[in-house]
This record gives C-alpha cells, sequence and structure tokens, in this order.
C-alpha cells in the first residue's frame, strides 16, 4: 500500500502543477559546464508531469533523463546530440525548442510575416492621409508654406 | 438549508439577468424610458444575489459544512480560518462563482458611474453586460454548481486544500486577476452598444478609456502576484515559464495594451474607430479564451483545473456565441468610410499605431505559440512543445523593438511632428541611455547582445519619460508647479511607461545575469553563489498548524559578514499525504538570494538548490507602477467633470479635424 | 470590398474556434512512441523467472506480440492485470511482461496473487529497456509485429474498450503484414 499512496502523491503533484525540487547533485568540472546542463535540463520537457521541464520535475522519468543528459555530456556530445537522443526515445514533444521544418515554418517566421505586414498598412495610412492633405488643400502653395510653418511652430512650444 | 438558498439566489440572480439583457435594450431601440429606467435596479439586484450565494458560499467553508461536495473536496476542518476563506475559490466552481460575482460587480459599476451618460447608450451597455451575465449564469448552474450536495454520506472531514494554494498569494492573485479578465467586458459592453446604436464615435472612445485603463491595471496586478507566487511558492525561483495559463493571461494584457493606446487615438483624433472597437472586442473574446482553455482540458497546464469534456463545450459554446455574435455585429457595422483627418508620417496617430501592430504581433505570437500545438495533433502532425527557448527568441525581439518605439514616441506630437526636430530631440536621451546601459552591462559582468539590447530599451523607455516630464514640466514659476500643472492622465501614462522600463530591466538582468546552483550539502558546509557565500549551519523540525516540517538554518555571508539567516522548509500535509518545499528568500530591491531544501541524498548530505537573482523584484515593483499609473490615469479630472458637453465639442473637433481638438499631452 | 475585409476577424474567429472543438475531450498527454517502425532496441536481460537466463530482443520476434511493461508498484496495473490474464488465456494472444524498475520479490508477490498471463518476462529493475523505449509511466503496452517492428504504444491501462478498439484492429494488421 505504501507504493500505491507513493503514486498517488505523484499523479497529484502532476495533476495540479507542482514543485520543483532538487533531488540529485552532479560534480562538474568547470561553472560554465555547470551551466550548459542547466539550460539543457530547462529545455527538456517532462513526459509524465508535463507542465513541467526535467530540471523541475519530480516524475522517476526526469530523473532518468537528467542522468542521461549528464551521462551525455561526460561523453563529450554536443546540445543537438543529447536532444536528439531523447528526442529518438521519448519523441518530439520532450523538446520546448519546436525544431524548424515545414510544419513549424509558419510558427517561426509569423512575428516577421505580422511586423511587415502591419508596418506596411501603416505606411498605406500614413501615404494615404498625407495625399488627401495635398488634394483638399485649398490654400496656394505660399499660404500652405506659411501654415505648415506656423503649426509646427506651435507644435513645438506645446 | 443555506446551501440550498444560495442556489435560489443564483436562479434569481439568472432571473434578473435575463430581464437585464432584455427589458433596457427593448427600452432603447424603442425610445421608451420607462422601460430603460429597469436598467440600474436590475443591475443591482443581480449583483445582490450573486453576492448573496458568494457569502452563502463563504459561510460553508467557514462552518465547515462537508455535506457541500465543493467545500468537502477544497477545504479541511484543521485547514486555518483564512486558508479555508480563500479556498472558496481554490477550486473550479468557486473560482467561477468569483468570476460571476466580479462581473455582476463591474456591472453595477457601469450602472453606478454612468449618470451623467446618455441614457440610451447606458441601457445598451448594461443590457450587453446582462448577456454575458445570463451565459455564465447558465455555465455555473448547468455544469459546475458549487452548491451541490453528498447526501446522504456526508464525509467526516474535507480533503483538504491543496497545499500549493495554502499561501497569501493565492488569496489575492485570482481576484486581481478575475477582475482584469472581467473588467475588460465593459470595454467590450461599449463596443457592442455603440456598434448597435451606430454612435461609434470619440464620446464611445472616452467612456471606455476609463473601463480599460482600470481592468488593465487590475490585470497587471494579477499577473505580477501570479509571478510572485510561482517564483516563492514552486520551488524553482522562475519567475514566468510561458505555460498556456499564463499564456491565457498575457494574451488580454497584451490586447489590453494595445486598446488603451488605440483608444487614446480615438479620443484625441477620432481616428481609427473599426481599429479600435475590433480591439475592445478581441480582448474580452482573448479573456473568454483564456477562461476556456483553463478549464476545458484541451491543453496541458500547470494550474488548470481538473478537466470535463461537458464544461469544455459549454464554455466553447459560450464563447462561440459572444465572438462569433460580436463580430458578426461588426462585420456589418463598423463604419468603413475614412475620418477627414489627417496625419503626418511622423505624427502620435501613426506612432501609436505601429505600437498597435507590435503589441497585436505580440498578443498574435503567445496565441499561435500557445494553440499551434493543438492545431498540428489536430491534422495529426505529431505532438509538438512551444516553451520558453521559442518565445524568448521570438517574443523579446518584438518587446526590444516596442520599446524603442515607445522612447520615441513620447516625444511625438499628435497630427505631425517634424523630422529633424524628432531626431535632435532624441539625440541626449540616446547617448545617456547608452551610456547607462554600458555601465550596467559592466556592473552585472559580461557582454551579451540580448542583455545588451534589453538593457539598453528599458533604460531608453525610462530616459525618454523623464526627459519628456522635464521638458513639460518646464515653468515660469519653477520647476515644482510645472510638476504640479501636469493632468493625471500625463502622470498615469508617465508612471506607466516607467513600470514597463522597470519589468524590462528586471527581465533582461534576472535572465542574463542570475546563477543557479544545485549543490550537496553537509551541515557546516558552505557554498557560494555570485559573491555571496551560504553556509548550512543546522537541520531542525517544527509543527504548524496542519503539517509539520523539517527545517534548514542558512547564513548569508557577504565579504565574510554575516548578513541575514534563511530557513527554508520542507513541510508534510498529512491530510493531502503531500510534501512541499517551502524555499526561504533574502530579497532586496537589488538581489534576491533563494536557497531551497531538496532530497536528502545519504544520511546528512542534502541537495540544496541556491540562488542569486539580480533585479528580480523589479519586475513586479514595475508591474505595480504600471498599474498606479492606471489607477492615476483614470482618476483624471476630465473623466468626471461635465462629461457630456466635453465630450460633444471633442467629438466635433475630432470629425471637422480641427486644430483645437485637444492638447498635445497623453 | 472594406466591408468583406471587416469579416475577416470573424472567419479567423471560427477558424479557432473549430480546432479547438476538436480539442475537446482529446487526452493532451497522451504521446505517441518515437519507436514506431523501429525494430525493439536490442537489450539483454535477465528472465524475472530465472536469474541465470538471458533475454534479448529477440524474444520479440516470430510472432506478433503485446510487450506490457508494468510493476508492482503501479496501481493501474493491478487494475489491467485481469484483462490481461482474460486476453492471454481466452484470446490466445502472446503477451512479453517487461517487469520495470520493480524488485524480484514484490513482481513474483503481485503474479502470486493475480496469475501470470506473460509468456516470457524480461526483469528490468533499472529501467534501462524501458528508458530505451521511452517508456515514461507504466501501464503501457506495444504492439509489435513479427518482425519485431514497434507497430504501436499505448499509454493506460489496457481493458475491453482498448482492446477492441485499439489494440486488436492494430495486431490483425501487424498479423496480415507479416
Amino acid at each position: 500500500m505504501r507504493n500505491i499512496h507513493g503514486a498517488l502523491v505523484l499523479l497529484i503533484l502532476c495533476a495540479f502543477g507542482a514543485q520543483a525540487e532538487v533531488s540529485e547533485v552532479y560534480d562538474f568540472d568547470t561553472r560554465a559546464e555547470e551551466q550548459r546542463y542547466q539550460n539543457l535540463i530547462a529545455e527538456l520537457r517532462c513526459p509524465k508531469c508535463q507542465n513541467q521541464n526535467i530540471a523541475d520535475s519530480n516524475a522517476p522519468i526526469s530523473k532518468d533523463m537528467r542522468d542521461q543528459v549528464y551521462r551525455l555530456m561526460k561523453n563529450g556530445a554536443t546540445n543537438d546530440e543529447i536532444v536528439g537522443d531523447l528526442v529518438g526515445r521519448f519523441g518530439e514533444f520532450v523538446q520546448y525548442k519546436p525544431p524548424v521544418d515545414k510544419r513549424t515554418i509558419l510558427l517561426w517566421a509569423f512575428p516577421a510575416i505580422a511586423v511587415v505586414v502591419g508596418v506596411a498598412i501603416v505606411a498605406g495610412v500614413a501615404i494615404r492621409s498625407r495625399k488627401r492633405e495635398k488634394e483638399e488643400s485649398a490654400l496656394s502653395p505660399e499660404e500652405l508654406a506659411r501654415v505648415k510653418k506656423m503649426l509646427a511652430d506651435k507644435d513645438q512650444q506645446a | 438549508m443555506y446551501p440550498e438558498l444560495g442556489q435560489v439566489s443564483l436562479i434569481l440572480a439568472l432571473l434578473l439577468a435575463l430581464l437585464l439583457s432584455v427589458v433596457p435594450l427593448a427600452g432603447a431601440l424603442t425610445g421608451r424610458d420607462s422601460l430603460q429606467a429597469f436598467a440600474r435596479p436590475l443591475a443591482s439586484g443581480m449583483f445582490v444575489f450573486t453576492g448573496l450565494a458568494f457569502a452563502i458560499l463563504t459561510h460553508a467553508f467557514m462552518v465547515d459544512d462537508f455535506s457541500v461536495a465543493y467545500v468537502a473536496n477544497n477545504s479541511n476542518s484543521m485547514l486555518p480560518w483564512f486558508y479555508k476563506f480563500s479556498a472558496v475559490w481554490g477550486g473550479h466552481e468557486g473560482s467561477l462563482l468569483l468570476w460571476i460575482l466580479m462581473l455582476t460587480g463591474w456591472t453595477l459599476a457601469v450602472a453606478v458611474f454612468s449618470r451623467k451618460l446618455p441614457s440610451t447608450m447606458v441601457s445598451q451597455v448594461l443590457s450587453v453586460m446582462g448577456m454575458v451575465c445570463v451565459g455564465f449564469f447558465l455555465f455555473i448552474m448547468l455544469t459546475s454548481n458549487p452548491f451541490d450536495r453528498l447526501l446522504p454520506n456526508i464525509p467526516a472531514d474535507g480533503q483538504d486544500l491543496n497545499p500549493l494554494l495554502q499561501d497569501f498569494g493565492l488569496i489575492v492573485h485570482p481576484p486581481m486577476l478575475y477582475m482584469g479578465y472581467v473588467g475588460f467586458s465593459v470595454a467590450f459592453a461599449f463596443a457592442l452598444a455603440a456598434l448597435i446604436n451606430g454612435r461609434l464615435d470619440a464620446a464611445w472612445a472616452r467612456w471606455s478609456r476609463p473601463w480599460t485603463t482600470v481592468a488593465w491595471s487590475f490585470l497587471t496586478i494579477g499577473i505580477a502576484l501570479g509571478s510572485w507566487w510561482a517564483y516563492y511558492e514552486l520551488g524553482w525561483g522562475g519567475w514566468w515559464f510561458w505555460d498556456p495559463v499564463e499564456n491565457a493571461s498575457l494574451l488580454p494584457w497584451l490586447s489590453g495594451t494595445a486598446l488603451m493606446h488605440s483608444l487614446a487615438v480615438t479620443e484625441k483624433r477620432g481616428v481609427f474607430k473599426s481599429w479600435t472597437v475590433l480591439l475592445a472586442i478581441v480582448t474580452f473574446a482573448l479573456s473568454l479564451l483564456g477562461t476556456f482553455l483553463v478549464r476545458s482540458g484541451v491543453l496541458t497546464s500547470v494550474h488548470a483545473f481538473a478537466s470535463d469534456p461537458e464544461r469544455g463545450t459549454f464554455l466553447l459554446m459560450l464563447l462561440g456565441i459572444t465572438v462569433i455574435g460580436s463580430l458578426a455585429l461588426y462585420a456589418f457595422r463598423a463604419p468603413v468610410v475614412h475620418v477627414r483627418s489627417r496625419y503626418g508620417s511622423l505624427s502620435r496617430e501613426i506612432f501609436l499605431l505601429l505600437n498597435n501592430v507590435l503589441l497585436v504581433t505580440a498578443t498574435l505570437l503567445v496565441a499561435i505559440g500557445t494553440l499551434y500545438p493543438l492545431v498540428l495533433d489536430y491534422l495529426d502532425m505529431g505532438k509538438l512543445s512551444i516553451g520558453e527557448p521559442f518565445f524568448n527568441t521570438t517574443f523579446s525581439p518584438l518587446a526590444v523593438a516596442t520599446g524603442l518605439l515607445l522612447g520615441a514616441g513620447v516625444f511625438s506630437r499628435w497630427k505631425k511632428t517634424d523630422g529633424g526636430w524628432l531626431g535632435r530631440k532624441l539625440l541626449w536621451p540616446l547617448a545617456v541611455s547608452l551610456t547607462a546601459s554600458v555601465a550596467v552591462i559592466l556592473i552585472y559582468g559580461g557582454f551579451k547582445p540580448w542583455a545588451f539590447a534589453g538593457v539598453f530599451t528599458a533604460v531608453w523607455v525610462a530616459v525618454a519619460t523623464l526627459w519628456d516630464l522635464w521638458d513639460k514640466s518646464a515653468s515660469r514659476q519653477g520647476r515644482l508647479h510645472g510638476l504640479k500643472r501636469q493632468s493625471r492622465s500625463y502622470w498615469g501614462m508617465v508612471l506607466g511607461h516607467l513600470g514597463v522600463a522597470m519589468v524590462m530591466a528586471g527581465a533582461t538582468v534576472v535572465s542574463n545575469y542570475g546563477i543557479e546552483r544545485d549543490v550537496r550539502m553537509v551541515p557546516g558546509d558552505s557554498a557560494m553563489v555570485g559573491d555571496y557565500e551560504i553556509v548550512f549551519t543546522d537541520i531542525g523540525n517544527r509543527r504548524g498548524a496542519n503539517f509539520t516540517a523539517q527545517y534548514g538554518s542558512f547564513d548569508v555571508l557577504l565579504d565574510g559578514k554575516k548578513i541575514t539567516e534563511l530557513h527554508p522548509e520542507k513541510r508534510n500535509y498529512p491530510v493531502g499525504m503531500s510534501v512541499m518545499t517551502e524555499a526561504d528568500i533574502d530579497g532586496g530591491l537589488f538581489r534576491d538570494i533563494f536557497v531551497a531544501i531538496g532530497e536528502r541524498i545519504s544520511d546528512d548530505a542534502w541537495a540544496i538548490r541556491l540562488q542569486y537573482k539580480p533585479l528580480i523584484r523589479w519586475l513586479w515593483l514595475g508591474a505595480l507602477v504600471m498599474a498606479i499609473g492606471g489607477f492615476l490615469a483614470i482618476a483624471d479630472k476630465r473623466y468626471r467633470i461635465r462629461e457630456k458637453n466635453q465630450v460633444k465639442v471633442a467629438d466635433r473637433a475630432a470629425k471637422t479635424g480641427s486644430a483645437q481638438a485637444a492638447g498635445a499631452t497623453s | 470590398m472594406k466591408r468583406l475585409l471587416l469579416f475577416l476577424p470573424l472567419v479567423i474567429a471560427v477558424g479557432v474556434g473549430i480546432f479547438l472543438a476538436a480539442g475537446i475531450g482529446k487526452d493532451p498527454t497522451k504521446l505517441e512512441s518515437a519507436r514506431i517502425g523501429k525494430p525493439v532496441p536490442a537489450f539483454s536481460l535477465e528472465n524475472l523467472n530465472d536469474p541465470t537466463q538471458l533475454l534479448d530482443e529477440s524474444v520479440l520476434k516470430g510472432e506478433v506480440a503485446l510487450l506490457n511493461v508494468w510493476a508492482e508498484w503501479c496501481p493501474s496495473c493491478w487494475d489491467e492485470h485481469e484483462y490481461l490474464m482474460w486476453l492471454s488465456k481466452e484470446k490466445g494472444v502472446r503477451i512479453v511482461g517487461l517487469n520495470y524498475k520493480d524488485q524480484r520479490e514484490t513482481a513474483f508477490s503481485f503474479l502470486g496473487r493475480l496469475g501470470n498471463p506473460y509468456d516470457e518476462i524480461i526483469f528490468d529493475p533499472k529501467g534501462s529497456l524501458g528508458f530505451d523505449l521511452g517508456v515514461y509511466g507504466a501501464p503501457e503496452t506495444f504492439v509489435i509485429d513479427a518482425n519485431g517492428i514497434v507497430q504501436y504504444r499505448h499509454v493506460g491501462v489496457v481493458n475491453k474498450q482498448v482492446w477492441e478498439e485499439v489494440l486488436q484492429p492494430v495486431i490483425q494488421k501487424a498479423k496480415g503484414n507479416s
């Protein structure tokens, strides 16, 4: 029964979003390696407690995954190789950074596209307004220049 | 007996909501004042009965009435009274009731504070609010009744509130957040009313503005509280996870921010009306979308409520009717004629439009990032996760661009800004910001491109805002007089922008220069985190109200001198059989030291998490400053006196494009 | 023309609504295995019943089989076991057990109480094969074809509904192919 309770607690922790707890400590030669490890495990998602990365998750599977990350790092694997290894076992789901491919190109390119389209629309609005200003202007060019100057001066004083 | 009364109250409130959504609207459309006169009493009655239902549920928690299923599931007789109180909104049903209480509260507020508005407008606004209320009353009664009884098998004791939620942060976070979410319903109702009666003018923008700003301020505080709570309670020292539920709160915040700015343009200059009204609809729709995402279980998230397809379906229907109905109304009724108003390409109008482009892009980015996995899954194209690395890469440039634009926009003028003048104006702020940000980067050690970009943007926003304040407050009667002369809404804008600068500075510095270490420690050991030395002195036991705890004692030393002592805990809550880590934090304006104890590795050795978090408090302080700015802005005189007359003048002025429309401020 | 543009938000909203509607009632936590279409990873682990005998990936070749990941500590495994017994006895399905992160004694007491539906049981106390297979929580059940290729992975309890609607069709298909 004790084990069943343990599993229930785990279930509760997963279901309601839960806390982080450091459960093991690894030794690193340099502070940079330690930071690299921390960054890596923060970018991998726990397949069990799915709202947590494996750095924060208490699920046993997260511990196994951290072990694997550490082991591969010690073997000299690159970040891509380490992430690739875990993706090969658990699927694309475990990487928080979606790969750039034809399914996700829209996702990655969206901000750039939106900003370009948006700026183009604003430019259109501004140009149209300027055109209207010219068309509707019933004043002679000299008068217009005077008014413009007056307005500009006034604006700067305000 | 009481819970049944609560049920009856809810039914009565629903009936009043039904009447409210029909009677005043009919009165407004047929021009009958007698029907419109019902609007205010109905709004008050609806609030009173919802309040009664809420009070009855609270009472059930206070007296441990475990015959009520919701109480039995979310409370326990050993729970301290204040957590019993906050447990009222600790689960789905009760938090929904709180949502509705606030919705009726906002409705009442509109009824009370709109006496100077034309009665047809008020009637229509209140009727729209009534319709939204009807939807939510039906939702709570048909799918999520908080008064359901567990009869005849009454449990002897409750299952306890999730220990994560037994915390001050949870007492205040949801109410603030909901005040924001629900508050946007007012701007939504004003937008619909304006579309219905075709009076989409500067007056409408002026009436919507204070309501939008208040809701936005609440939402800002709510989000900040959530972030703060996650930081100290969840135990890993993070402050934003890009979790779907966080994104859900960020969506209306971003579009609400865009709405506030475009309302300013519409009010002052009478332009971009169709755009502004669309933003008002979309902002509330995003509030509803957030509610749907959190409560339907379509996405996995940190604090999703237990998912129930029936609730999800109902909420989606509610969302669908609201959004499709209002957007259809928009499509048919929004004006397409261009206002004959002129503005140069460097005018404040254009700056604010660009601000809207960036904010709306950010909104859509967060929405797409949140929903993309759902779409791919539906198309059977695999299961992807979109998390922090994605948003950090895509969201940060947008934030930086928005900040850079803001700094320049602060100096721009309505109608027209001279390019050369603006360039000269920006020169000094630019030099100051560059110097200051290089200094900051050097202090924290190490140049990183994004760290520099973030810090520079933050400083740029702050310097530009203060520079403009300095310019504007120049006065022959002295600086103090000049400062006093500025309107409250201008001060609101200054604080809002300074808050943005603080949040940007905090977010950039803490994510680039924070230090995180997991170390193995035996009592007597010490470890370094940044310049601080942490000494593990002792471990002990203590007993709390409804838990037992093991605590560690840590000395924090700087340059060999002890500055404080920290006592992180591991708590064991017997009722829910759960273990919680309570981190202990030495907070400061410029840095936090964070210590949490993890698992026992061997007999006397523990895994300890140590963190150094520079400027992290600026995130939440910045949000607070923003919110204070919002509250200050709505206290501006012009929203209170002679609203009708002034608005008419402003409206006419905007329509003719006359220069007297409004001053250059805000 | 301009009026038509104003319908754009409505169209987008309806589109989003369709995806949201499709998402309701689906369990977003269920993951597809990354090993589908690939052979069972190579392993060499003790037979639960006989520590001297080493089992390898060949136990999963030659006949379509279910590979069931279980442990005594896993509550849902207790729930599904009765059904596995029925599948093995009545339906004649070959089931290979993967005893995952468990101990021999507790595993035996589990089988002693509930019966043994397994043709072979791989003993994986460290969870190494489980890790290679991408197991993230017991119980999980894999469908392996006669060539030792993973065809499907089911996460969670196997019951009548899962058998009829999910596993049986996959097994039929796997049998047809080989």
